[in-house]
């Protein structure tokens, strides 16, 4: 589709918000080459926010948003926690209901829309901090993967509870002292991307969201291979630079530091075979795309 | 999406046309059947349309939710799974209702109290979702039998609350149950309850609609809210998220929000009296002792109130079909000529007779009980002799029976 469903009748359009003029004239729904690039150049889908100065979730958010590859045809899942605040305010349909529930709660989604819009593409992603998917939802987040429920889990792993100020996490590091872990914490970061993987994943990384390309590459991989195959996990560093004791200016600095070959967030990726060949075909399409759009242009300029 | 022509008369991939909801339940012949009440709701929701079923197995709903999971596999409904506990299910349930599924669910007693966070979260969403509930024990030591203490946790959900008595009410309300939901100006989900065992495992004459009738499907652009598909605007909700506020805005949104959501079960009161027939059913009620009553111990009350009419006492009966809404007005006018109100319940708190203390005059007219809990039966014998004692007649003493 593009963006005949959020499209303004004429006589109204003055008198709408202006956000929301913008949307309709300069996002990129419907765009099949949106990706990070779009930032500065058109509407993003995602207006403000009211995260603290500086911090990385906000640069995760938008990246997401503009690599979504059919915003028009996305429903997001968040849970409680610092994304909840950003929910809000972004531009395709998101669900918040309670605090870990999310993979639930698109599990229910999903199913409706495929009941309700067969044949069509309707992709959930869920979006959820490392409390919500580790500890207080895991069952639910390593049960949709074993019923191999058709959507995304992205897991903003900021390696605490931020929005309750600090505590320990099951993804916070071992011998870290927090809230709640007075005496650091006892015991390892629980390794869910292998979990992941032996829970049903089709496709799952690890890293930070340092590079705005490498972000857009792994979300379309992810949404592309839960909308044919099955359930895919993300696991992105967005340091919690609050909790953590740095300036607003240092959340990049510190991803790229853990993002070093022996650090907790080097790149990680592991891809099914039945991912592997859907990945094969969309690159090869994608070739043949540029190929073709590089044939006209040259048929043009002739 | 809203707008497109009506789908009555059209028919379903199984066959069933969709009927006028009005004519399916009060003008299309009925066919008496022999049933258990498990069967009755697979029954009932063979002819409602549903999109989405969850299940998760608990006393004593398992064998119902089950049969749905037959249904499914006969093509008769969208979508259907086991989830991995009553609060992943309830939350599934959730998810496919903001997708715009009809939703259908049922579970008892710990299920019951292990989903509970969803509840307020689903009415505070406006998602009209079905739940059966068959009432059973919530104690411990573990219990499987019948007790409807959960009831009480459930009326202050924001969620509609009604209570059956029969398989028959069970079979009506469930279709009914949807109709009365699904009203924009309500847009709630509903707990249907019954006394589980007495009315799930026990078999019944009850009259059917036509099996080749069926509920037009869920419109879900008939809402109060948006409906979470991508197929209407992606609107900007709130400016501020207003969770995190500590100001008068957000408090005044959140004292708003809920008091809209209590409003809306308000506003379904005129559907379910069309619907019901009246939220409340009335016998003899000029005689001095009346009996107030929910789900089963409506059956028990009137056996006690026949043996009493032998030994020549009268006594009334109101039976309270909706708890939720509350049928204060109904209830003061019924027993205005009582002296004494009996108020006999399968719990041991009596939030029953606590709600009926609360709406009428003179409420030390009021006698909580008999209470029975933990699974005990209520013979008909308690309640007449709790009818004796306040008039003042020696009864004969129960606890000597048998000896
Ligand atoms: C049932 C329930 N328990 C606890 C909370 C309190 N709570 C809200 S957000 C949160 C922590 C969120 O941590 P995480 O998922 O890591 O997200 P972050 O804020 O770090 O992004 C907690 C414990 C709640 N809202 N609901
Ligand atoms: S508390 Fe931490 S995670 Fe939350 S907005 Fe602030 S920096 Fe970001
Ligand atoms: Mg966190």
């Amino acid at each position: 589709m593009s963006k005949e469903r959020i499209k303004i009748a004429e006589e109204l359009f003055d008198i709408m918000p202006p956000e929301y003029q913008d949307l309709v004239k300069r996002a990129t729904f419907g765009n099949e080459q949106r990706g990070w690039k779009d930032i500065g150049n058109a509407k993003e889908l995602i207006e403000e926010h009211s995260l603290c100065a500086g911090c990385p979730e906000s640069m995760a958010f938008r990246y997401i948003l503009a690599s979504l590859p059919n915003p028009e045809d996305t429903v997001m899942v968040g849970s409680t926690g610092c994304t909840s605040l950003v929910f809000p305010h972004v531009a395709v349909h998101n669900i918040h209901s309670l605090f870990g529930n999310q993979n639930a709660i698109a599990s229910g989604l999903k199913r409706a829309l495929s009941v309700r819009f067969p044949g069509q593409v309707k992709d959930v992603v869920v979006l959820a901090g490392d409390g919500a998917t580790v500890d207080i939802g895991l069952d639910m987040t390593l049960q949709a993967w074993f019923r191999q429920e058709k959507f995304t889990t992205i897991c903003f792993d900021n390696e605490l509870y931020a929005n309750t100020g600090g505590q320990e996490s099951g993804l916070m590091q071992k011998g870290f002292v927090a809230k709640m872990a007075p005496v650091g914490k006892t015991f390892e970061k629980v390794r869910l991307p292998e979990i992941a993987r032996e829970s049903g994943c089709h496709y799952v990384v690890n890293c930070t969201v340092s590079k705005p390309n490498l972000v857009e590459k792994v979300i379309k991989n992810a949404i592309h291979i839960a909308r044919e195959i099955g359930p895919t996990y993300l696991q992105l560093y967005t340091p919690c630079i609050l909790e953590i004791g740095k300036n607003s200016m240092e959340g990049l600095q510190e991803m790229r530091d853990s993002e070093k070959p022996t650090e907790r967030f080097a790149y990680k990726e592991y891809v099914s075979e039945p991912a592997k060949e859907l990945l094969a075909e969309l690159a090869a399409k994608e070739k043949e795309r540029k190929a073709e759009a590089k044939k006209q242009l040259a048929g043009q300029t002739a | 999406m809203a707008g497109q022509p009506s789908p009555i008369g059209q028919k379903n991939k199984k066959g069933q046309v969709y009927t006028d909801p009005w004519k399916m339940m009060n003008e299309a012949e009925r066919t008496p059947s022999f049933f258990t009440g498990s069967e009755v709701i697979k029954e009932a929701i063979r002819r409602a349309s549903c999109d989405v079923m969850i299940a998760y197995p608990i006393t004593p709903q398992s064998e119902a939710a089950a049969l749905i999971g037959e249904l499914f596999a006969e093509g008769y409904i969208g979508d259907y799974f086991r989830g991995e506990s009553e609060f992943a299910v309830m939350s599934q349930c959730a998810g496919a209702a903001f997708g715009g599924a009809r939703v259908f669910t049922t579970t008892a007693g710990p299920g019951t109290m292990r989903a509970m966070e969803n509840f307020p979260m689903w009415a505070g969403a406006r998602l009209p979702i079905q739940m059966i509930v068959t009432c059973r024990g919530i104690n411990s030591p573990l219990s499987i039998q019948p007790d409807t203490l959960e009831i009480s946790y459930l009326m202050q959900t924001g969620m509609l609350v009604w209570h059956a008595e029969t398989a028959q009410d069970f079979y009506d309300w469930i279709l009914k149950g949807y109709m009365v939901s699904e009203e924009p100006d309500v847009h709630l989900p509903l707990a249907l309850c019954c006394d589980g065992f007495f009315v799930t495992h026990t078999k019944d004459m009850v009259d059917l609609t036509p099996v080749d009738m069926c509920l037009p499907p869920y419109d879900p652009y008939r809402s109060p809210v948006p409906c979470m598909d991508m197929e209407c605007p992606p609107v900007r909700m709130m400016r501020d998220p207003f969770v995190m506020k500590s100001n008068y805005i957000s408090y005044a949104t959140h004292a708003s929000w809920q008091q809209e959501v209590w409003a809306a079960v308000e506003r379904s009161r005129k559907h379910a009296i069309r619907w019901l027939d009246g939220l409340i059913d009335t016998e003899n009620t000029d005689t001095d002792v009346l009996v107030v009553a929910s789900g089963t111990a409506v059956s028990q009350s009137r056996e006690a109130i026949a043996m009493l009419e032998d030994e020549g006492i009268q006594v009334g009966l109101v039976k309270v079909k909706t708890l939720r809404p509350w049928p204060g007005e109904e209830i003061r006018e019924a027993t205005k000529h009582a002296k004494h109100i009996i108020v006999p319940e399968f719990n041991v708190a009596g939030w029953l007779a606590r709600e009926v203390k609360a709406t009428i005059p003179n409420n030390e007219r009021v006698h909580a009980g008999p209470h029975v809990c933990g699974g005990m039966t209520m013979p008909p014998e308690i309640i007449a002799a709790e009818v004796k004692t306040v008039l003042g007649i020696k009864a004969p003493s129960l606890a000597g029976r048998g000896g």
